[in-house]
């Protein structure tokens, strides 16, 4: 059994568990005891990833395995990791962990909760692992759908607006997705092989360069809404907003995420030269959803929609850094990736926890929340400090390598766009500040609050798992980076044959 | 003619013993016990389409007008387990009082219309086509006139026999011009005489508007709502589906043999009747109340798509077509299944009297949200493969803005196979459907759809099946 496996399997195994479990309590342990073995698996894979690694060390995939499924369509069950995949397995082992932790005294159809929420994982962790462009599609609409039924039943406010758009945006992208996945497809013999499905082999074909123009948009703009790329960025605050806790962690955590690797792992690996090409578009667009989302930050009053939106700017930081499609930026870009979808993820848990403590997300209705709940506000800090870039945790790494990055374009284009970027870190300490002062400082505005009690042992346990593993990014990034750079590099150099 | 050239009319011969076994069977059953002719008649029909299944020979039987290929076998097969499952759903509803006394009457049509839809696929010349299609056609107009005392249900009868007879015309009038150009109506003969002029250009869009009558493709589709809505549900659903499915194999068949010559010809027309089947069939499903007029309407626009598959002209596009029709007829008979079971025990249609569903008949909402799921194409179910492949389909001929319409279509249809989904989970009112437990033909029927709607998407052995036989077919 290859390892890569048991990380679709043993969710699976964790569904089927929930529905013979009887009462809450059984079922959030059953889902408990699934996610914990994800992440011991993880570690696992961390592990068994370096010892491959060391033991062939030219290997773009490591821990490959490959099974034939729609024999006569050459479609296989590929899978495989490097670098970016484990990073990206570990991140939402975490998140999901962390969620299940957070949806700990969700009562209501609790089954069916857990049920759609590690499914929705699955789907994750099938993405992840997959090296056939089929299988990968698979997953990920595995992954989008439960989405609607997880906002739809658990979720608050105009949850079921929200929920219908997000799925029929979310849809739409794979749609567009779905095309350009067909056009590759029917290229990949260009060489004059074989129609093939894996990621690898499509790799080394040179695929026309004017099919390559017609479906890079396709491919870039289908995982770009995921990644909330602008002007497709709508659903993600309405979505993030009415989503319950969990799935909030889950959507901006991992699966707005799974945009990105889409764009980098799809759009730029297999259609470079159209990258190249046509980056200065999406570029434009980016800069714009960096920019847009930190104002849109600003003005919000409602905690969710602040950190959508904030969303929104650090996943059009990731776009951006993939874009400038050289190894600093798209290093940087793919920590922003990790960094962000567990900052995000610990933003969102929090501010399920203080909206379940004061039943309002307005931070004019709330004040002083340090002196009432000292170990929310503090994470909160934490996170908030990370977020807008404090040397030492996580966002700062990110951000300081997408710029140091995209600055080595020498042309005053990608100068002007970087710039206008980078102004986004400014502003994003304006949003975030702004909360902390109001939110945590300051009097206490609702005598009802006094009695509000602290963070109670699940919720510190995600809490605590959480901003341990932004300052350990923070701290020691070295590690993190060379298992990225590394795996950047067969990308990095089929791109630089274009520039 | 020997005896075992008889065999290769096993299909249509087992069916015929059934329908004359039934109409025994009814005269020596006393009045008060006439619904054991209900179990008489399922099981008969099991072991027909068990015996469907069993390994059977290629060949041709009275000059050429009939003939048979391991694919061919398959699309009755596929047909056989459609029906099968309509009979099963059927089981409480004919136990009903109004129906009690015409039960037999309702299983010989149904069978006779088989009868007729396995001939259509089996013809090998245009005489033989249209003697099956018009079988096909009847004796559904007195299925759908089935709940006679119902003013809907005649009006429904009357609707499709006026314009099935109108679009069989039209037909007609297309065949007798390929007559007269090629002199002759066996596909074969037809196949090498006809030549791309601008009578065969009217003759192929006559037939079109035969065959678009059939598989209800827009402009044709005008009678299919009102029919659907009219009809009773198991009807609808076996003229949504096991209709639908025999008139879409044998119009790829006829396509792609006959025709073959002519693709630059038809495939334009494909191309606008996919993209307005499409389009048109989804905008009107979303303003659909009625659960039996919104899966009309779906069902319009899953036509579209099988167009799709049509238009690749070629092993793939077949291969896709039987595939999707083998995965349609699972899921929208789990759909129509539901509806049926809630609308005999309640009476109710509308997607509104659905609220709350889940919370007191779980297993129906899940079988019910799976088939919409699966409808609207979501992984990991059935549906989701079918659709894929015929997009395939579309894309190995580079018809990439075709496909791109498609998707596009099928994320508006998204939006109104969520609306039932939401009616059922998340909409609240106080008096929901209460809970009942449905027949255990019924749960049968479902069991066996669901499990389609998992296995023949994952497995890939249908699929792969299905691939070699459209090989050996000569496509």
């Amino acid at each position: 059994m290859n390892i890569l496996s048991l990380f679709v399997i043993i969710p699976t195994l964790t569904v089927l568990g929930i529905l013979f479990t009887k009462g809450f309590k059984q079922t959030r342990l059953v889902a408990a005891i699934g996610m914990s073995i994800q992440i011991i698996l993880t570690v696992a894979l961390i592990y068994l990833f370096f010892q491959e690694r060391a033991a062939n060390p030219l290997a773009e995939m490591v821990l490959m395995k490959d099974t034939v499924w729609f024999e006569s369509l050459n479609i296989r069950y590929t899978v495989g990791v490097d670098g970016i995949a484990v990073a990206m397995i570990a991140l939402t082992s975490i998140i999901i962990f962390t969620g299940v932790f957070t949806s700990w005294e969700v009562n209501f159809l609790y089954k069916e909760f857990f049920i759609s929420l590690i499914i929705l994982a699955t789907g994750v962790f099938g993405f992840f692992i997959s090296l056939d462009l089929f299988t990968m599609f698979v997953f990920y609409e595995v992954a989008v759908i439960p989405m609607y039924l997880l906002i739809g039943i658990w979720g608050s406010g105009k949850k079921e607006y929200s929920a219908m758009k997000l799925t029929l945006m979310l849809m739409g992208g794979s749609a567009l997705l779905l095309v350009g996945l067909l056009g590759i497809y029917f290229n990949s013999n260009a060489d004059g092989g074989e129609l093939t499905m894996n990621i690898l082999e499509i790799s080394k074909v040179n695929i026309p360069i004017d099919a390559q123009r017609f479906f890079f948009p396709f491919v870039f703009v289908g995982f770009g809404v995921l990644g909330a790329l602008f002007p497709f960025h709508t659903w993600s605050p309405d979505g993030h907003a009415s989503a319950p806790t969990a799935v909030s962690m889950l959507h901006a955590g991992v699966l707005m995420k799974l945009g990105g690797y889409g764009a980098f792992r799809v759009a730029i690996f297999l259609l470079p030269e159209a990258a190249v090409q046509l980056s200065g578009i999406f570029i434009v667009l980016t800069s714009i959803s960096v920019v847009y989302g930190a104002f849109g930050a600003i003005m919000q009053k409602d905690l969710k929609y602040i950190n959508a939106y904030s969303s929104v700017s650090h996943c059009g930081l990731i776009l951006f850094g993939l874009l400038m499609l050289n190894e600093t930026a798209m290093n940087g870009a793919i920590i922003q990736m990790i960094s962000h979808g567990i900052m995000t993820a610990l933003f969102f848990a929090l501010i399920g926890m203080i909206y379940g403590r004061t039943h309002t997300r307005m931070i004019d209705e709330m004040g002083g929340l340090m002196k009432i709940v000292p170990f929310l506000s503090v994470a909160y800090v934490i996170g908030g400090l990370a977020s807008l870039g404090l040397p030492g945790l996580s966002g700062f790494v990110a951000e300081m390598t997408i710029f140091v990055g995209a600055f080595q374009h020498p042309d005053l284009f990608h100068r002007i766009a970087t710039i206008i970027a980078a102004s986004s870190i400014v502003i994003t300490a304006v949003y975030i500040l702004r909360v902390v002062g109001i939110l945590l400082l300051g009097p206490i505005k609702n005598k009802e609050f006094e009695s509000l009690s602290d963070a109670r042992w699940f919720e510190r346990l995600s809490i605590t798992t959480l901003i341990i593993s932004i300052a350990a990014i923070g701290i020691a990034p070295f590690w993190l980076a060379e298992m990225i750079g590394f795996s950047l590099e067969p990308i990095v150099a089929r791109l630089a044959a274009f520039m | 003619m020997q005896l075992e050239n008889f065999l290769l009319m096993r299909h249509e011969l087992v069916l015929t013993l059934i329908a004359l076994l039934v109409l025994v069977f009814e005269i020596f059953t006393d009045d008060a016990r006439k619904e054991r002719v209900i179990s008489f008649t399922v099981v008969l029909f099991a072991l027909a389409t068990a015996i469907g299944f069993l390994p059977q020979g290629e060949g041709k039987l009275f000059g050429d007008m009939f003939q048979v290929t391991h694919l061919q076998t398959f699309m009755k097969n596929v047909l056989n387990v459609g029906v099968l499952i309509i009979l099963l759903q059927s089981a409480a509803w004919l136990r009903k009082e109004d129906n009690r006394e015409k039960i037999s009457e309702y299983f010989i049509l149904m069978l006779t219309t088989l009868i007729g839809m396995n001939f259509m696929i089996s013809s090998g010349d245009f005489l033989m086509f249209y003697l099956g299609l018009e079988m096909a056609t009847i004796p559904i107009a007195a299925l759908a006139a089935y709940e006679r005392q119902q003013l809907r249900s005649a009006e429904a009868g009357i609707k499709l026999i006026l314009s099935s007879a109108l679009s069989s015309g039209i037909m007609l009038f297309g065949l007798s011009m390929i007559y007269g150009m090629s002199g002759s109506i066996y596909f074969s003969d037809v196949q090498a005489a006809l030549t791309n002029n601008s009578l065969t250009t009217l003759a192929i869009i006559f037939f079109f508007a035969g065959m678009g009558f059939k598989i209800s493709l827009v402009p044709f589709h005008l009678w299919t709502a009102d029919v659907y809505e009219g009809a009773p549900v198991n009807v609808t659903s076996y003229l949504s589906v096991v209709s639908k499915g025999a008139a879409a194999f044998i119009f790829a068949i006829i396509l792609f043999t006959v025709f073959n010559k002519l693709v630059a010809l038809w495939e334009n027309l494909v191309y606008a009747l996919a993209v307005a089947t499409m389009t048109i069939g989804n905008l009107f499903a979303v303003r659909q109340k009625n659960m039996k007029r919104f899966l009309a309407f779906s069902s319009i626009a899953q036509a579209g798509f099988i167009l799709l598959g049509v238009i690749n002209a070629g092993a793939l596009g077949m291969t896709t077509i039987v595939y999707f029709v083998l995965i349609y007829a699972f899921t929208n008979l789990a759909a129509f299944g539901v509806v049926s079971a809630i609308a005999t025990a309640t009476g109710k249609e509308n997607m509104s009297d659905y609220n709350g569903l889940y919370h007191t008949n779980p297993k129906l909402s899940l079988v019910l949200m799976l088939a919409l799921f699966s409808l609207a194409g979501i992984p990991p179910v059935a549906g989701f493969f079918g659709k894929f492949f015929l997009f395939m389909a579309a894309a190995e001929k580079a018809y990439y803005w075709l496909v791109a319409i498609a998707v596009i279509n099928t994320t508006i249809s998204l939006y109104y196979y969520l609306l039932p989904i939401k009616a059922i989970f998340i909409d609240k009112t106080d008096t929901p459907i209460a809970t009942f437990k449905s027949d255990s033909y019924m749960r049968a029927s479902l069991v066996i759809c669901v499990l389609g709607i998992f296995v023949v998407g994952l497995m890939s052995f249908i699929y792969e099946y299905i691939s070699e036989l459209t090989t050996a077919f000569g496509l």
